[in-house]
């Protein structure tokens, strides 16, 4: 099966008055049709503007290289018209705040029904008993009158039910989810999560997860990929993942996610130093400085994105890390 | 050390914080856990008498902080010291980290004088890991982490003995986090400082807290010593609240993810929570908050619910406690 979101050699800078900024850098993935891939870094790793990019979002003064195909079609300096036709319905996207990415001064009927009228060309009548339909998919209580509230009135996990049922609203092939339980409180978090799999599983759509969280990934994703400064570290099957991490950096980031259980540690294990800034200007390898694996060879010459028989593009979805000295 | 006594926040005709009792020991950390809403950051302003409260008493080393006036207040305050959730919205962009740091010395250390202050900056700088060069540099020139640093410099340079930490960590990278705690564990160790550690990380609050406060919609549902409150969390919403939290998978020769508590339970992340968190409730409803989203709940929860003590110094505000703690849970009704 071809893949729905293709990612080719990806770099998106962002030129500012005084230098320009890599953001991403030559990152290429794909997502097949009805795969859930998380994409999991800290903040400024360029996990949201791989996004950004793929859905024509990016700021004014960003350019991207590379290519990103959606259903075969090239996305990159396609023109909106032709964009409009893709996002929004078949490539959507769920926003970390769910009180921002709606607008507050229109009814959540409206704004639910107004997507089919402008995608699937319905009539507000019939689009607005999908929308009705919408909430109930999304489990939202009391869907009829919902329809008439306006988001403020709403609680914050209602609001990303509703900005997750919009997502669904024209059967799209892909939904990213940019952060989508960041904002919300652990036990609302652990419904939107449960939500998101029975949706996926009842729309069959692909998912892709953007969080800062491997252990909110990790029961929903079935590959995870690794960010680190602006590039891809590792890619691996979710569970193989966790039971190996094999880039430095992925072992780090699961080791200081404290635990619930097990024996409590005099001191939380901690990653020291901090991630370079975009702006840097990096030889080798990114983590170098923070890695406790780390030799001459990595200061000096970059490692790349590749299986264990050195094949850097892999047969796709084959486990690859970037490191001199993988564990 | 404190004793908070039946502590009230009203914004309008809603009850923020209702009856809020505790008492806090020398050197001794408080992890206090619950959603957005439910009022941790408004008693922490209420305890530092930031925000005005309604009724109840905090008594810090016998003073009523509530009732004694400005001045008397003033010196009480440089052992009364807190650090914000967002580290760079709490320090003043226009002033340079070392006056910022100073800043609490200039107010409560008049007589020293520039070169004494700026050693003493100097020292704290490099306490929390940074280097003592960058006095001079502004905020936005630092990371999150480095700006939360800073926060803690202010806040530790004048060895306060009760130290509010409210959501320290939250908005930092998870690389970045242990940092912090780490930081905070040594300076505790050095300086022997209690502390209301505030945060919706449970895993957290775990590994810093002697004993964990338990907040729902404005009332403490549940005080337990640290290890009882994870071994044996009675409260329904305490237990949904644990049953919630995102368990990596097992890694490679780490320990078992949490599980549910030993208590024979159903699986209470589906059973318990009907819904979301409501708002604060009317100031006029004194049953149990939780009730509404509660699977356990039956007609007596509606009415008065106070703190009662299952085990030694384990404190539950659920009037079906002693059942839940008696012999497995009954079923559902």
């Amino acid at each position: 099966m071809p893949p729905v979101l293709t990612i080719g050699d990806l770099t998106v800078g962002f030129s500012r008055p005084d230098r320009s900024i890599s953001a991403v850098r030559q990152v290429s993935l794909a997502v097949a049709a009805r795969e859930c891939v998380a994409i999991v870094g800290e903040s400024g790793s360029g996990k949201t503007q791989i996004f950004m990019a793929a859905m024509g979002l990016l700021a004014g003064n960003a350019t991207a290289q590379g290519s990103v195909r959606f259903e075969g079609g090239e996305i990159l300096g396609a023109p909106a018209s032709q964009l409009n036709r893709i996002r929004g319905s078949k490539l959507t996207m769920v926003f970390q705040d769910p009180m921002t990415s709606l607008t507050p001064h229109l009814k959540i009927g409206t704004q639910l029904a107004e997507v089919l009228v402008c995608h699937a060309g319905k009539s507000w009548s019939e689009a607005r008993i999908a929308a009705r339909r919408t909430l109930e998919r999304v489990r939202v209580p009391d869907s009829g009158r919902r329809l008439n509230q306006y988001p403020h009135e709403l609680s914050g996990g209602l609001r990303q039910r509703v900005t997750i049922g919009m997502s669904l609203l024209c059967e799209p092939l892909l939904v990213i989810a940019d952060e989508p339980t960041t904002a919300l409180d652990v036990t609302v978090q652990a419904q939107i999560m449960d939500l998101l799999r029975a949706v996926r599983e009842e729309a069959g759509t692909a998912l892709v997860l953007i969080s800062h969280d491997l252990g909110v990934v990790a029961g929903l994703a079935d590959r995870i990929l690794v960010m680190y400064a602006g590039r891809m570290v590792e890619s691996a099957d979710s569970a193989e993942l966790f039971r190996h991490p094999r880039h430095p950096y992925t072992a780090a980031l699961l080791k200081c996610i404290p635990s619930l259980s097990g024996p409590r540690l005099e001191r939380l294990p901690t990653l020291p130093g901090q991630p370079p800034q975009p702006g840097d200007s990096l030889d080798g390898c990114a983590f170098a400085p923070r890695c406790p694996r780390a030799a001459e060879r990595c200061r000096t010459e970059r490692p790349l994105l590749q299986d264990d028989s050195g094949d850097a593009l892999g047969g796709g979805n084959t486990r690859r890390v970037a490191c001199h000295f993988p564990l | 050390m404190l004793r908070v006594e039946d502590l009230c926040v009203e914004f309008g005709a809603r009850a923020v914080l209702r009856d809020v009792t505790f008492d806090l020991y020398a050197g001794e950390t408080l992890g206090l856990v619950g959603e957005s809403g439910s009022g941790k950051s408004t008693l922490a302003r209420a305890i530092l008498r930031l925000i005005r409260s309604s009724k109840g008493s905090v008594a810090w080393r016998g003073r009523n902080l509530l009732t004694c006036d400005r001045a008397a207040l003033r010196p009480l305050r440089r052992d009364l010291q807190i650090v914000f959730q967002d580290p760079l919205a709490s320090l003043n962009p226009r002033m340079s980290v070392g006056e910022t740091i100073a800043e609490p010395l200039r107010i409560f250390e008049p007589g020293l004088n520039a070169q004494a202050r700026r050693s003493r900056v100097g020292g704290m700088l490099e306490r929390v890991g940074l280097a003592a060069d960058m006095i001079g540099r502004y905020p936005h020139e630092f990371s999150g982490g480095q700006c939360q640093r800073i926060g803690i410099a202010r806040a530790m340079i004048l060895g306060p003995k009760f130290l509010i930490c409210d959501e320290p960590v939250s908005s930092l990278d998870v690389s970045i986090q242990g940092q912090i705690v780490n930081l905070l564990l040594d300076l505790r160790r050095d300086a022997g400082t209690a502390m209301l550690f505030i945060s919706h990380n449970l895993a957290v609050v775990r590994h810093l807290s002697h004993r964990i406060l338990v907040m729902y919609s404005g009332r403490l549902v549940e005080i337990a010593p640290r290890d009882g409150l994870f071994e044996m969390p009675v409260h329904p919403y305490t237990r949904a609240l644990l049953a919630a939290v995102p368990a990596a998978p097992a890694q490679h020769g780490a320990a078992e993810p949490f599980r549910a508590p030993s208590m024979p339970s159903p699986p209470i992340a589906d059973a318990a929570l009907h819904a979301e968190p409501a708002g604060s409730p009317p100031a006029a409803d004194f049953g149990c908050a939780f009730r509404d989203r509660c699977a356990y709940a039956v007609a007596v929860c509606a009415t008065t619910v106070r703190l009662e003590e299952v085990a030694a110094g384990h404190w539950v505000a659920c009037h079906r406690s002693r059942e839940f703690t008696a012999s497995p849970l009954p079923p559902k009704d």
